[in-house]
């Protein structure tokens, strides 16, 4: 296949000058983190040379500027994630952050006894353990909605799970270990048809689509900024305003008040409400560079290119004796898991970096998947737009190395 | 080339020594990595502070399997105090590098787990497994 759509690209990113082990990067971990454009470094430096100062402060030039700055990455993620209102994306510090302030601030304090919240079994564990703890706590049920063998929902068994005492869906858009892409109309539809209110993960979504929450018509979107090139520290909560207007506050501190004394506190205004403290400025600054740069690039193509690419990593996958790739979900991305026959995946994994070639290893904090297969640990391969096949045939050649090493005896 | 995977490592990856379920044991611990996930039993049977006899079992890389099929070796008919003493000397081998061409030569051969921190942990699993089945 032809890769000159990403040559340029990946010049845009300094970290493939780097060597690993004297081998150039070959760095198929995009699931876990992406690596940022030159113009998000620049404007990280550039933050603290010319412009370090607090938002929302002082009367004073330096913090002008940083506020709206600040404000302007709220502005273009807004319209990069087509919400109606800036004032429904709260900056927090990842996904997982995200998911914690819905459970919190909006579920915690509508719950009664008996109640349930329902996620899937392959949520990450960013989506389990914040309902896990508030389903002790609140003396409610977590219902599962079960995985199928090919790594996709059964979404036959939605319309049972659900019932009047369910009070949130709560859901990945794509899975991180199987790369499996989630019908999302088809939940939300169900759900608000019995007025329950959805909560999308997306942790994993930027990296592989471009979303629109207002056709999607989800409650809350979670997503973060170091899986879409941004740097990391950085998240956001999207969230209809209904809900953020009446939603408690997450923490108390500076910046979410209007007036504080010691007998009574007047709540700032959505969304400085939910962001208490001084926020991670330089790197939500430098987070709209990331946006600045999604929309400078043709983002249609380059998913067509890694889609291409994900087709290929598979053929090729598949050439190896032994190896089996876990799930084979039927709308899928290219973030896939896989196991060789009697080599663990970590040893793959250290293998793989001797050849420059940075792969995750393990359980991907979703071990009730892990479960659900029968496996301890997988080796997994995402992609992102700056790969190319030359990283993936260096995936394969370590492969077959692994394979080599373990064939001694 | 990978110096990490040397023929000895491998057998014992592939093939290790004392990897079963001990029915009569007197010590037993049970022991995670919450980092991969791998999960280890160790199983020892001491009499008169002789280990007379110790197996494992579980799920785990190479490097894991490997270190415990070789601490299993070296550690049967031991007394229990020598246990302390080979630990001492394994952790100095891993996380200083200090060898010594002595009684412990097979463990030297997992020295070079050093440089890749992030496999620390699996050489010293079963190490960390064993003691706490002594408490």
């Amino acid at each position: 296949m032809n890769d000159n759509i990403t040559k340029t690209i990946k010049n845009k990113f300094p970290i493939f000058n780097k060597h690993i082990n004297g081998k150039k990067l070959h760095y198929l971990d995009n699931a876990a983190i992406t690596h940022v454009p030159k113009t998000v470094v620049d404007s990280l430096l550039y933050f603290y040379c010319n412009i370090n100062s607090n938002v929302h402060r002082g009367a004073y030039h330096l913090s002008e500027i940083a506020t709206e700055k600040y404000e302007a990455t709220r502005h273009k993620i807004s319209h990069f994630i087509k919400s109606t209102d800036e004032k429904q994306c709260v900056f927090v510090k990842n996904t997982t952050e995200g998911i914690n302030l819905v459970a919190f601030s909006y579920l915690k304090s509508i719950l009664k006894e008996g109640d349930n919240i329902v996620i899937s079994q392959m949520e990450h564990h960013s989506n389990i353990v914040p309902w896990y703890l508030l389903s002790k706590e609140m003396n409610i049920h977590l219902k599962i909605i079960p995985l199928l063998k090919s790594g996709d929902l059964d979404y036959k068994s939605i319309k049972n799970i659900i019932n009047h005492k369910t009070k949130l869906i709560s859901i990945t858009h794509i899975s991180n270990s199987l790369g499996t892409i989630n019908n999302l109309k088809y939940i939300i539809n169900i759900a608000h048809s019995k007025n329950i209110p959805v909560l999308i993960d997306g942790a994993q979504s930027m990296l592989h689509s471009t979303i629109n929450v207002t056709t999607l018509d989800c409650d809350f979107f979670c997503f973060s900024s170091h899986k879409m090139y941004g740097p990391n520290g950085v998240g956001v909560l999207y969230a209809k305003k209904k809900y953020l207007t009446t939603m408690r506050p997450y923490q108390g501190g500076g910046e979410m008040i209007k007036h504080v004394s010691f007998s009574n506190v007047i709540w700032n205004d959505i969304p400085y409400k939910f962001e208490a403290g001084t926020p991670s400025i330089a790197n939500i600054i430098a987070f709209g560079e990331a946006i600045d740069f999604l929309n400078s690039i043709d983002l249609d193509a380059l998913f067509t290119y890694k889609k291409q690419l994900l087709h290929y990593m598979l053929n090729r996958l598949n050439e190896i004796k032994d190896l089996i790739i876990i799930g084979k979900p039927n709308v899928r991305t290219s973030i896939v898991s896989f196991i060789i026959k009697n080599i663990h995946a970590h040893d793959l994994g250290t293998i793989a970096d001797h050849y420059g070639v940075s792969i995750r290893t393990g359980h991907h904090c979703s071990i009730p998947v892990m479960d659900f297969y029968g496996v301890a640990a997988t080796a997994r391969a995402s992609l992102a737009f700056y790969n190319t096949t030359n990283d993936i045939d260096m995936l394969i050649t370590a492969l077959l190395h692994a394979k080599n090493i373990f064939s001694l005896k | 080339m990978i110096e990490l995977y040397k023929d000895l490592i491998i057998d014992h990856g592939l093939n290790p020594r004392n990897k079963y379920i001990m029915k009569n044991f007197t010590h037993h611990s049970k022991g995670f990595n919450h980092f991969c996930g791998d999960a280890f039993d160790i199983y020892l049977n001491i009499s008169n502070n002789i280990i007379t006899n110790i197996s494992f079992n579980g799920t785990g890389c190479a490097i894991s399997i490997a270190s415990s099929s070789l601490m299993t070796i070296y550690l049967k008919d031991k007394h229990t105090k020598n246990i302390y003493e080979a630990f001492n000397y394994f952790q100095n081998l891993i996380k200083n590098n200090i060898i010594k061409q002595d009684k412990f030569d097979n463990f030297n051969l997992l020295a070079n787990v050093r440089k890749f921190p992030s496999r620390i942990k699996c050489a010293t699993l079963p190490w960390h497994i064993t003691i706490n089945s002594l408490k």
